[in-house]
């Protein structure tokens, strides 16, 4: 039945990643093609649910419906919007890419994959679910494999960067956890559909009744906010919560910093889209300025701490926040203007907005696309000390051509999806945030600094002999970046193809 | 019923007891011509299997059943009561007998035998007696085989020590009692149960001097059951005694002592039941403590079996303190599953010091190893000792619990629940000996007698212990009867 | 009244026992396969109830009930509710589960099986009874059982210690337990032990205030409710494993279930009237657990204290008196059950085989023994609670029941949720990750398949209640709400 395609999508890794458990061989090839093959299965259903997606329709579409915990009002409920099906097409389209990209890896191939696929289910549940416990369900779920394949197959300081990721996120979750009670006691269901009309027009009397705090519900609102708020703060992450990033991001095997850049943190900002602003509008409203001083902040102090790496892998794992840093600038602007009466500013909001999911998507195929080449670059040589490098063009011509495309995407050079993206963000934002999007543009100038400093670092200067017998990228590793190219050369020229749906769903949103 | 005639309805109450002499006759006679062997059994059977046929002649021809009647003039009393606790006393010498007939100083001594029937002759007059004289001749009567048989074991210094300690305590705690009832007896004018409740209720005696005798007799009664601080004697008499006579004076001469007390008490003392209530919920608290701290630093199981035997004691006057039926009830069941715990408690020391030639409490170290089916009857016996379902021991105490609780003696049963926690420690202590490692030692000789009666205890612990309706039934007639008032 | 399936299932492992103490040193073969027959056989007929239980009709099923003393009022009632029979399942499986993973037991077996039946039958008892007495008479029944093993076959260096503290800890919350449940008989209309009709006694609220205490926490001790938990890790440690997974697993949640099920449900008033002082011990339980777990170096240990940490949540369940907490309650009974049961099946397979429990010296297990890591690791994740283990199914209904009566509480206690993600996966790490020591090089063998199969069945438990709650809260559901009905018509 087409409309159970969602629950397929979401079922398939798991059953795949069972299936890899218990399939009699130690056959590492054999696994690996398995494991590919199965996530590939998720990819060709979300194409199919991309094309069949009616952007004409609002609400969302594709909903499965299943009982699951009834006695206290939550169910298995999925759905997908204009918002967040290029995350589930993002999150399909990476999977693969990345088991593909680690084929290198030799130690318990079996358990890997199987986390791999794992993986992918409990991000997928993120991004599909209509439930808010279901939500918190998948957001948990999704930890425990990333902390897995960081401490398993990571690098020199895995245990520490895995312990910090695992405890900081789940720190966070507990406001959330909480939150999420009181939303689910007060208005007795955890359905989010229900949830959005039930919740913000709350009345003191009721919330009295249900939770004898002693406190207004004002008050309790917005202490609610901010759990919410620090909890995807923390997943996205904004200065000055992101320490646990650069730490586990550096760590991770090259797959796994692809998932964790590419798909994880967005579920941070998702989370915003989805829950904060419809759930608390008065407050977003409130703190919507602090928040874009928070991205600002993130967008240049994240710029700045890339440009002072001399590990390869770390700059990138900063610029990470400051390019999440965009997302949450467009975010913020989203929030002040949500539900207001005055049209310019919802103008300018759907603007921003749309850069934002935007670029969440390409930041997603951006620095996948950038971890991915340096994890190339490390297999070759071990090391990633960007004073060690150097000169690698002239022996990898191919290799140099891919990364010098790959980072002007994530420069945001006109023509590659990451200037439509951020140019987005901050046409918006300025009608919202005058300053803050100022200021980051100066961010944006050192966003292009950094960018070049790895470039020149890695592949400029003199050719350096001590290379000379590195091999050149793989047919593999080609079959890795191509499609993430691909896409970014499509998206830069062609906008449309993918915001025509985005600008459909934004403009329900408000 | 003119005085001098002799009913044969007389004669019927003291059935038992006739043959009970005769049997002791029997025993004398047979001792002079038998042959003597070196593990000769004659003697013992012959007591057996005397006592058994009595035993059953009473329980089927005998019984009372709910009926209370007078007897020599009122002398005895033939109820419920004093037949359940005849009962009792016969069912305690017969074990102890199967006991004593392996045991290689006693075996093929007639007067040992003797000895024993005829403090059942005492006891089971004690059980009966309704008049202060009666009383004090069947207290002697009991008494006075029991000295002898605690300082039996001639070539052992420490038996002939406890024996004569027990003596000496025993005629001064009858010494006393006796001035009690002189007492009665010179302020009422009359032997009779029933007529010095009616003097008293005449208001013959001052109440403080009522009290004074309450006293005096608490002292002669205490001892029997070895209430503290009348529990002198019991340690030092269960470590020198030969030890089935160590059970069967923890066992059948306590039970005879509770049921003394509690005909006494309601029928003398009824005017005054807070003071006798009080005085022996005091008794009760102090002889738990007492019992249980002490056992905990024992070395001699026989020693730590007497404190323990201290403290059920208390407990067994939990229930008779709280006054009431069900108090009684409880105190009487107590007494019927504590017969069959104790006496094979004392089995099994028997047992394990023929072999081990030693009494203290590392003898028993292995015991599960060498003989696993003794040591499964010891653990059964051990845990209804600590009130462990589904043996006899759990019952009684809830029924005692329950009994204070009904009476409002709270502090009473919390001191009770309190002391129950105490015991558990020593008794899971001897389990832990008994059940841990030890050499490869070859397994200890069990006799047919022992089988027998380890069986019967067994039998009786878990039967109680499961089974309650009807001996609770019985024993509710049972006290009924003994609280009637003539 | 129809086949006594209540009756068979209690008295199987008793037989099965009694068989094997008798029968035992004669024919050693037949010992583990006797007790392998009985364990299954009281695991399929606890399925067989859980199956049959008709949640529509609610209320007591399977009720047996024949005199056994009128005078006073006790009889031999049995009967279980929705939350009996998710106890009876978890104590199926962990029975199951304890035979299982004690195949290697071969000093003294006859008695080591004999034992561990008959502790199962004084459990299963418990469970079932509908009469006070009858459940004083399984509790106590276990007290020599549980002593003795742990002295005989636990841990050599502690076991004389913690097996007399255990023991005598439990027998202490009994007794002081059982002055209440006199004094309940006591102020019954009818004098009677009969839980159905004291239910209905309706007693005077002062008489409630007064003796709730006494039953509560004479119950909540053997649920190892703070101050008086100490037992619980001393215990736990030294007990061997079969033993650990039985008392953890079992014990402790006879004493929550008869504090729920005497103290809350008899006197409710008492319960309204105390629930703020187990709210604050238990609140205490949750947290000081956690962190004392997380300082812990001995592997058992960590478990042992997270048991008390968890029991702390049931006993918040309790106290928060309204349908969320309860319902979260008596899933967290069977999840922490099921879940301690394989953490200590999983540290007695590791200790078996490296003879320490010294987590530093431990260490890259996962290459010898992957099924241990994975085992420990989904229980790592129901202790956490993680979602989609039974762990977070259980404790968000606890959470949201707390928040409605005491949401301080709900904040402190869920800090407990990070230090459990810390301990647990300090212990992964350090005993299952990372190099495995020289001296085990070559020494250790994988696990047998019989311990896999109890990791399998044990953590597939878990998840399945994770993800299809309903399985199991519907039945909770129907014995929550005669709680309530109960809580409300005082």
């Amino acid at each position: 039945m087409e409309n159970n395609l969602l629950f397929y999508i979401l079922l398939l890794p798991t059953l795949a990643a069972i299936l890899i458990v218990v399939l009699p061989t130690t056959n590492k090839n054999t696994i690996r093609w398995t494991a590919f093959g199965s996530s590939l299965i998720p990819f060709l259903l979300s194409v199919l649910v991309w094309f069949q997606f009616d952007k004409t329709q609002p609400g969302f579409q594709f909903e499965v419906f299943a009982p699951w915990f009834s006695a206290i009002g939550s169910s298995f409920h999925f759905g997908v919007d204009g918002i967040s099906l290029p995350m589930v097409l993002l999150t399909t389209i990476l999977t693969p890419l990345a088991i593909l990209a680690s084929y290198g890896i030799k130690d318990q191939v079996k358990a890997y994959m199987a986390l791999f696929l794992f993986l992918e289910t409990g991000v997928l549940g993120v991004f599909i679910s209509l439930d808010l416990l279901v939500f918190f369900l998948f957001w948990e779920i999704g930890l425990i494999p990333m902390y897995f394949l960081i401490s398993q197959w990571g690098g020199v300081k895995r245990n520490y960067a895995a312990l910090k990721f695992i405890l900081v996120t789940i720190a966070g979750s507990l406001g959330l956890l909480l939150s999420i009670q009181i939303v689910g006691i007060t208005t007795g269901t955890f359905d989010l559909v229900k949830i959005y009309e039930l919740w913000p027009t709350l009345t003191e009397a009721n919330f009295q009744k249900a939770i004898p705090l002693g406190l207004s519900l004002t008050v309790v609102k917005a202490i609610a906010f901010w759990a919410f708020v620090l909890a995807f703060a923390i997943k996205v992450p904004i200065w000055p919560v992101h320490t646990w990033l650069p730490d586990a991001h550096t760590e991770a095997p090259t797959a796994g910093s692809m998932i964790l850049a590419g798909v994880l943190l967005k579920l941070g900002a998702y989370g915003f889209i989805r829950l904060v602003i419809p759930f608390f509008p008065v407050e977003a409203h409130r703190y919507a300025g602090a928040l874009a001083a928070l991205a600002t902040a993130a967008i240049i102090f994240g710029a700045l701490a890339a440009f002072a790496q001399k590990d390869l892998k770390r700059l990138v794992a900063y610029s990470s926040i400051n390019h999440m840093g965009f997302v949450v600038l467009g975010i913020a602007a989203a929030a002040y203007a949500w539900q207001s009466p005055d049209n310019g500013l919802i103008e300018s909001a759907t603007i921003a907005l749309n850069g934002s999911i935007l670029q969440m998507f390409n930041h997603g195929l951006t620095s996948a696309g950038m971890f991915f080449l340096v994890g190339v670059i490390y297999d070759r040589t071990h090391t990633r000390q960007l004073n060690e490098l150097g000169g690698l063009w002239a022996i990898l011509p191919r290799y140099g051509g891919i990364f010098v495309f790959t980072a002007m995407a994530a420069l945001g050079l006109p023509g590659l999806n990451g200037f439509v993206s951020e140019f987005l963000v901050v046409r918006g934002a300025w009608g919202i945030f005058p300053l803050a999007t100022a200021l980051s543009m100066i961010g944006l100038f050192f966003t292009g600094v950094y960018i070049l400093k790895a470039i020149a670092g890695l592949l400029h200067g003199p050719r350096n002999d001590h290379w000379l017998s590195v091999p050149e990228i793989n047919t593999r590793e080609v079959w890795v970046i191509a499609p993430l190219m691909v896409l970014m050369l499509l998206i830069g020229v062609w906008p449309a193809s993918i915001l025509n749906l985005i600008n459909h769903a934004v403009n329900f949103f408000f | 019923m003119g005085a001098n005639m002799i009913s044969s309805f007389d004669l019927i109450a003291i059935l038992p007891e006739i043959f009970l002499l005769v049997l002791i006759a029997i025993i004398m006679v047979v001792d002079i011509f038998r042959k003597k062997q070196a593990n000769g059994t004659t003697l013992g059977w012959i007591t057996f299997s005397g006592l058994l046929i009595i035993i059953l002649i009473k329980l089927f021809f005998l019984s009372p059943g709910n009926t209370t009647q007078n007897a020599w003039g009122g002398m005895i009393r033939v109820d419920a009561a004093s037949f359940t606790f005849q009962l009792i006393v016969m069912v305690g010498a017969a074990i102890t007998t199967l006991f004593s007939m392996n045991h290689q100083e006693v075996h093929d001594k007639g007067e040992y035998f003797a000895m024993l029937l005829l403090s059942v002759i005492g006891m089971s007059m004690m059980a009966a007696a309704s008049n202060i004289i009666l009383l004090y001749l069947a207290i002697e009567t009991t008494a006075i085989p029991l000295y002898v048989l605690v300082g039996f074991l001639t070539k052992n210094n420490l038996s002939i020590e406890s024996g004569l300690k027990f003596f000496l305590f025993g005629a001064f705690t009858s010494a006393v009692l006796l001035y009690g009832f002189s007492l009665l007896y010179g302020f009422t004018g009359s032997t009779h149960y029933p007529a010095i409740l009616a003097a008293i209720e005449a208001g013959k005696i001052s109440s403080g001097l009522l009290i004074f005798i309450l006293l005096l007799t608490i002292v002669g009664f205490g001892a029997k059951i070895s209430g503290f601080p009348f529990h002198f004697w019991a340690p030092d008499a269960y470590q020198g005694a030969p030890t089935p006579i160590a059970g069967y004076l923890s066992t059948a001469s306590k039970a005879i002592g509770f049921v003394v007390i509690m005909r006494f008490m309601v029928s003398i003392f009824a005017p005054e039941p807070e003071a006798w209530s009080l005085l022996l919920a005091l008794i009760a608290t102090a002889s738990m403590f007492v019992g249980n701290l002490l056992a905990l630093v024992q070395k001699d199981i026989k020693r730590l079996f007497a404190y323990s035997s201290i403290a059920h004691a208390g407990y067994m006057l939990i229930g008779v303190a709280s006054g009431t039926q069900l108090g009684f009830q409880a105190a009487m069941y107590y007494l019927l599953a504590y017969l069959f715990t104790n006496l094979a408690i004392f089995g099994v020391i028997h047992i394990v010091e023929k072999s081990k030639k030693s009494n203290e409490i590392s003898a028993f170290q292995g015991l599960m190893k060498r003989s696993p089916g003794i040591a499964l009857v010891f653990l059964i016996a051990v845990l209804s000792l600590a009130g462990i379902p589904p043996f006899g021991g759990f019952i009684s105490k809830i029924l005692v619990f329950l009994a204070a609780m009904e009476a409002g003696l709270i502090w009473l049963l919390i001191i009770g629940i309190l002391n129950s926690i105490i015991a558990l420690y020593y008794y899971l202590t001897v389990l832990r000996i008994t059940f841990a490692e030890s050499e490869e030692e070859p397994s200890q000789p069990v006799y047919l007698s022992w089988k027998i009666a380890l069986s019967v205890c067994v039998i009786g612990i878990l039967v109680l212990g499961v089974i309650f309706t009807p001996w609770l039934n019985w024993l509710n007639m049972a006290s009924t009867n003994l609280m009637l008032l003539h | 009244m129809g086949f006594p399936i209540l009756s068979v299932t209690i008295f199987i492992p008793l037989i099965a026992g009694l068989i094997i103490l008798l029968f035992g040193r004669n024919k050693p073969e037949w010992i583990k396969p006797i007790a392998l027959a009985a364990a299954s056989l009281v695991l399929l007929l606890t399925l067989i109830i859980w199956a049959t239980y008709r949640i529509e009709l609610a209320g007591y099923q399977f009720t047996e009930y024949l005199p056994w003393l009128p005078q006073l009022g006790i009889s031999y009632h049995l009967g279980v509710d929705g939350i009996g029979v998710a106890m009876l399942v978890m104590t199926g499986l962990v029975v199951f589960s304890g035979v299982m993973v004690s195949w290697n037991i071969d000093h003294r077996p006859s008695e080591f099986f004999s034992y561990l039946m008959f502790l199962a039958t004084s459990v299963l008892g418990v469970f079932s009874s509908l009469d006070l007495f009858l459940l004083f008479f399984f509790l106590e029944l276990a007290v020599f059982p549980k002593y003795l093993m742990i002295v005989i076959w636990g841990y050599p260096k502690t076991r004389n210690y913690g097996g007399m503290k255990l023991t005598l800890y439990l027998f202490i919350g009994s007794v002081l337990a059982l002055i209440g449940v006199l004094a309940i008989y006591q102020a019954s209309p009818e004098k009677t032990f009969d839980l159905l009709l004291l239910e209905n006694a309706g007693f005077p609220v002062e008489m409630q205030r007064l003796w709730f205490p006494f039953v509560f926490l004479g119950f909540a001790i053997l649920g190892g409710i703070f101050p008086f938990h100490s037992w619980a890790p001393d215990g736990h440690v030294a007990a061997p494993t079969a033993i650990s997974m039985l008392l953890a697993g079992v014990e402790m949640k006879v004493g929550v279930f008869a504090a729920l099920r005497v103290g809350i449900m008899l006197l409710p008033e008492g319960a309204r009237h105390w629930a703020t002082w187990i709210l604050v011990l238990a609140t205490i339980n949750v947290v000081y657990g956690a962190f004392i777990a997380m300082i812990q170096k001995d592997f058992k240990y960590v478990i042992g204290f997270s048991s008390v940490s968890h029991m702390g949540l049931v006993l918040i369940g309790f106290a928060s008196l309204n349908y969320n907490g309860l319902l979260g309650a008596g899933l967290q009974m069977f999840s922490h059950g099921v879940m301690t049961a394989l953490f200590f099946a999983i540290v007695g397979m590791v200790y078996d085989r490296t003879h320490t429990r010294d987590i530093a010296s431990l260490g890259g297990l996962y290459k010898v023994m992957p099924w241990t890591m994975v085992g420990f690791i989904v229980g790592g994740l129901v202790s956490m609670g993680m979602p989609g283990f039974s762990g977070f199914i259980a404790e968000i209904p606890i959470y949201m029941g707390v928040w409605q009566v005491a949401p301080l509480v709900a904040i402190i206690s869920v800090i407990a949720i990070v230090v459990t993600a810390a301990y647990i996966l300090l212990v992964v790490r350090k005993v299952f990750f990372g190099d495995l020591p020289k001296e085990f090089e070559g020494k250790i063998k994988d696990i047998t398949v019989k311990d896999k199969i109890v990791i399998g069945l044990l953590s597939l438990v878990m998840i399945a209640i994770g993800l299809v709650p309903s399985l199991m809260v519907p039945l909770i559901e129907t014995g929550v709400n005669h709680i309530l009905a109960i809580l409300g018509g005082v």
